[in-house]
């Protein structure tokens, strides 16, 4: 007797149900009928014969049951019955439904997606071998004052580390790059991001090229044979697929490189952007790949089986205290600071990740509530029903499972629909969350299915059980002795549901008080006062070929007759220079020191952002000239020593003095160099969500190659500055047809992509907290609807008795707004320790911010009392006679 | 015994638990039969002294085909009529095994009992 062929026959019998109902009438109605003759056939008449047979075999009924429960189908056919029984019910009442089925899905839905790019991103496991032993080390200065203490190392520190270390099975460096690819006759230049690699890190990840190999140990070296490594993209898009690319040559950067392999497609590390891999050393140049005081690089460890990142980080962090004391006089890190892989993948996200998370939970959590209270007033209205079968022995558990069918119904069907609403908003989450990392890998699987299911149960069971419980609970005598005209029957479960509701409120001030928060703090960034012009302003990035352009003088030719061409251009008010405009990101900066003024001790660091300009760009972007003067067109070639300053530089290394005239000794690759101060100008901000930093301006006409090839035009126009950019383009292209240009942005587009993220949270938190409300409101209404069409007799009574309808008005408010009021302080005193979590996503806001808290708790208010309003005025109109009529 | 089996009139019922013996049992020694005829031989055979309920036998005997100890199929009886007929599949032989030891088993223990006393 298999269990197999059990089930296979039980499953048969279940398909073949009607059949099976009539073949046993058929049995049975045989054995009745031969029982029949049997009692004729010994003399008995034929109605007494009918008779003993029909007694003999008592309850055909219930023999038909025991019949058909003995396959065990039983508890199948009640759910089906229950599901058909809270079908019908919801059907009764079309709009609840919709809307409550509305209401769980986008609840459902929303927690679903949020979820799948959690997982994908936070708690799925890197797709490399082995991925719980890498670790990404940094460099950490002690005096850090600014940044999260993780920075990037140096290649000498890198390479000491590797060569000096024992607790890692290898490590590995790379660094961001960015590059010219071209075809061999320089055709189809284009500008994209690549990235340096050591020749072990794609075996230290686990990563084999799909054709083709990795680099050598011997074209890692800084003067190497050149060698690309191609990303699956990229061979894709430009080389069609075609692995004869293989061996061939590309251009880049102008210097023939020979492809030697690809990548796998699934490879997006460290972000989708990267286009080919370049030996990590070919991107130094020799004297600069053993520095240690020029950090760039990221270095990922694997470490020894049983070592742990604490012993190895500590291992690590000693020699590089060495290399401190070392190179004392040079900016180099104390310590170094480990973390794992996964986590400095996720290292900018999971804080709005997970407040996203919170926020879409709060919001199903209320949408739950606010099911669960409607449903408590539905099943009041079944009260004397439920009693009644209660008294006649209806078990409480089939009770109980009966109203629950009804909440799992729409839970199911709002899952249902949450999820199709989940696949379409993932990837759209996904894809418009800028810098999301791992973005590729977020798709819906089997576990955020059984995530889904398991929400779907929960809010079931939680929206489902408090009103069925409470429903069938103790007051079985009481449901039956309640009539119409009681009142006070219900003051439990009025507490009950006035409860829940100051739940309900409290989380939405929670939300509310986030997304104000965030909001602000988004506006502060759309709104930070870059401290230049910003209308009218398009941008456009270049960068001159080293080869080509490989003296001062060609560069400076370069760059002036680019700018006389674009001051001529019709439609251009002013155009300039610089390195990097405000606004667009964070920038390199430089150690320095003034030769008026030495810093106290080595370990106070100066520093501050370098960029380089043209003559005219500070009166292009309106930077104020505060004292002494910016460039003219003598500051250039070697006459470059010439330095201008912000104003936060001087404020904060020259306590405000006049700096002018003052010297700063600048260390550019090895050779220490001296720069005079000619002017101060007033401050610029690189980047909005960071604290502004000090600022020194070099000469771009001095036209040192590798510091001035590189240069952003900023132009200002008399009309809209998207129409000037192929007029600019045009003249970049005449004076060097196959240069290409890119980043082409208005200073307003900049401004946008870098608070974007910013941007993109608090709007949706804001819709979050938006949709909460709604929902408490319509959850406070509903409440109060249901108790005053309760009361309705006691308040006609009151008014027989002589009460004032204003009074009425009041008593009904205040039984509304009290559970709000509670909801209120709950959810404020809430929100001042999740205020707290947020704080790293709030720029210029602070956490107890009193003005957001205000206007989230007036909002939450306003929208209580207009919620209290309805049905209090309209208790205050009931008529006296009908409401005591209607008793 | 009196606790077990309720007279009623000059018919014991079956003892629990030994309804399953009694039917695989019936089945083993006739073969093939219908409800009707399970029931009558079972009475018959004990002198009419045990009288199955229609009320117990059919959902055992649901329960011997889902077990799978009886297999059905339709026939014609003598008076021309269709009936459901069963028999005994490999399964039941060795159940009706077990509950026929088991039954041993248990009636010498009580009757040890009751010889002692």
């Amino acid at each position: 007797m298999s269990f197999a062929g059990e089930c296979k026959r039980r499953l048969q019998m279940l398909l073949h149900r009607d059949e099976f109902q009539r073949e046993l009438d058929e049995e049975l109605r045989l054995h009745l009928d031969l029982r029949r003759e049997q009692q004729v056939a010994r003399g008995a008449a034929p109605e007494a014969a009918r008779q003993v047979a029909n007694r003999r075999f008592g309850n055909v009924t219930r023999i038909r049951e025991r019949s058909y429960m003995a396959w065990g189908w039983n508890w199948l056919e009640q759910s089906v019955r229950n599901l058909k029984y809270g079908a019908r019910t919801l059907r009764r009442s079309p709009s609840f439904s919709v809307l409550a089925v509305l209401v769980m899905a986008l609840g459902i839905g929303a927690t679903t997606s949020l979820f799948t790019i959690v997982r994908a991103v936070l708690l799925r496991p890197l797709p490399f071998r082995d991925p719980g032993n890498l670790v990404m080390l940094y460099e950490h200065y002690r005096q850090n004052t600014g940044g999260d203490g993780f920075n990037a190392v140096a290649p000498g520190d890198y390479r000491d580390w590797r060569s000096q270390t024992h607790s890692f099975e290898d490590m590995a460096a790379m660094r961001g790059y960015g590059g010219i690819i071209s075809g061999v006759q320089s055709e189809l230049p284009e500008v994209v991001q690549s990235a340096g690699g050591s020749a072990n890190l794609f075996s230290l990840l686990g990563v084999s090229p799909v054709y083709g190999r990795t680099f050598t140990a011997a074209e890692d070296q800084p003067e190497g044979q050149p060698v690309v490594l191609l990303t699956w993209s990229l061979f894709q898009r430009r080389f069609a697929g075609d692995p004869s690319i293989i061996g061939k040559q590309v251009h880049l950067d102008t210097i023939p490189t020979t492809v030697v392999g690809v990548l796998p497609s699934w490879f997006a590390y460290p972000d989708a952007k990267i286009q080919f891999w370049l030996p990590y050393a070919q991107t130094f140049s020799p004297a600069d790949y053993g520095i240690h005081d020029g950090h760039q690089s990221m270095v990922v460890a694997r470490l020894k089986p049983g070592v742990s990142a604490t012993a190895a980080t500590r291992e690590v962090s000693a020699l590089q205290y060495q290399i401190h004391v070392a190179h004392a006089s040079k900016p180099v890190a104390e310590d170094v600071w480990s973390r794992p892989m996964i986590e400095d993948l996720a290292k900018d996200v999971r804080t709005p990740l997970l407040v996203l998370l919170g926020a879409v939970g709060c919001m199903l959590l209320i949408a739950c509530l606010n099911l669960t209270n409607l449903l408590v007033a539905r099943s009041a209205t079944r009260r004397r029903e439920v009693a009644v079968r209660g008294a006649l022995g209806g078990s409480r558990v089939v009770l109980v499972c009966e109203q629950m069918t009804e909440s799992l119904l729409i839970c199911l069907a709002g899952g249902g629909l949450g999820l199709l609403l989940s696949l379409a908003s993932t990837y759209w989450l996904a894809a418009h969350w800028r810098n999301l990392p791992r973005a590729e890998s977020v798709h819906i699987d089997g576990w955020v299915l059984t995530f889904t299911l398991a929400l779907v149960v929960t809010t079931a069971l939680l929206a489902g059980l408090v009103p069925a419980v409470s429903s069938t609970g103790k007051g079985l005598l009481t449901g039956l002795r309640d009539t119409s005209r009681t009142v006070g029957g219900g003051s439990a479960r009025v507490r009950l549901r006035k409860t829940m509701l100051a739940a309900e409120i409290a989380l939405t001030v929670v939300l509310l008080i986030s997304a104000s928060l965030l909001f602000k703090s988004f506006l502060h960034l759309r709104t930070t006062d870059l401290g230049c012009r910003i209308d009218h302003v398009i941008t456009m990035k270049f960068g001159l070929p080293e080869i080509q352009y490989d003296t001062r003088d060609k560069v400076v030719r370069f760059h002036e007759a680019l700018l006389e061409r674009l001051r001529r251009l019709p439609g251009v008010r002013g155009a300039g220079l610089v390195s990097v405009p405000p606004g667009a990101g964070p920038s390199g900066d430089r150690v320095f020191s003034i030769l008026e003024r030495p810093a106290p001790s080595y370990s106070l660091q100066y520093d501050a952002i370098a960029l380089t300009a043209d003559p005219q760009y500070f009166n292009v972007m309106q930077i104020p000239l505060v004292r002494g003067r910016v460039f003219t067109q003598h500051e250039s070639l070697n006459n470059d020593h010439y330095i201008v300053v912000s104003k936060k530089f001087v404020d904060q290394y020259l306590t405000g003095d006049d700096p002018v005239g003052k010297h700063v000794r600048v260390v550019w690759d090895t050779k220490p160099e001296v720069y005079e101060i000619l002017g101060e100008v007033g401050n610029t901000v690189n980047d909005v969500t960071k604290p502004l930093q000090p600022t020194m301006y070099f000469p771009i006409l001095s036209g040192i190659p590798d510091r001035t090839s590189e240069a952003t035009i900023v132009a200002y126009t008399a009309a809209d500055p998207l129409t000037m950019s192929m007029p600019i383009q045009q003249q970049i292209s005449a004076l060097e047809p196959e240069l290409p240009v890119y980043n082409a942005l208005t200073m307003d587009q900049i401004l946008g992509k870098t608070s974007a993220s910013q941007g993109f949270a608090a709007n949706l938190v804001l819709a979050f907290a938006a949709l909460s409300l709604l929902l408490s409101a319509v959850g406070l209404y509903g409440v109060l609807s249901y108790l005053t069409t309760q009361r309705t007799p006691d308040i006609g009574l009151r008014i027989a008795v002589g009460a004032q309808r204003s009074q009425l008005l009041r008593l009904i408010l205040f039984e509304g707004l009290r559970p709000a009021l509670i909801g209120l302080i709950v959810g404020v005193a809430a929100s001042t320790l999740t205020a707290q979590l947020l704080r790293s996503m709030l720029y210029g806001t602070r956490p107890l911010d009193p003005a957001s808290f205000a206007v989230a708790g007036t909002m939450l208010m306003a929208v209580a009392v207009l919620a209290c309003l309805i049905p209090a005025w309209r208790a205050s109109r009931v008529d006296p006679i009908q409401a005591l009529r209607t008793e | 015994m009196a606790a077990l089996i309720r007279r009623d009139g000059d018919r014991d019922e079956i003892p629990p638990g030994t309804l399953y013996m009694l039917i695989l049992k019936t089945l083993a020694v006739r073969g093939r039969l219908h409800g009707y005829e399970i029931a009558e031989y079972i009475q018959s055979s004990s002198y009419e002294v045990l009288q199955v309920e229609e009320g117990s036998l059919y959902p055992a005997l649901q329960r011997m085909l889902v077990k799978g100890w009886a297999r059905a199929e339709w026939g014609v009886t003598a008076g021309n009529r269709r009936a459901r007929y069963y028999t005994l599949t490999p399964d039941g032989k060795k159940q009706l095994r077990i509950e026929l030891s088991q039954f041993e088993r248990v009636m010498g223990a009580i009757s040890r009992v009751i010889e002692t006393a």
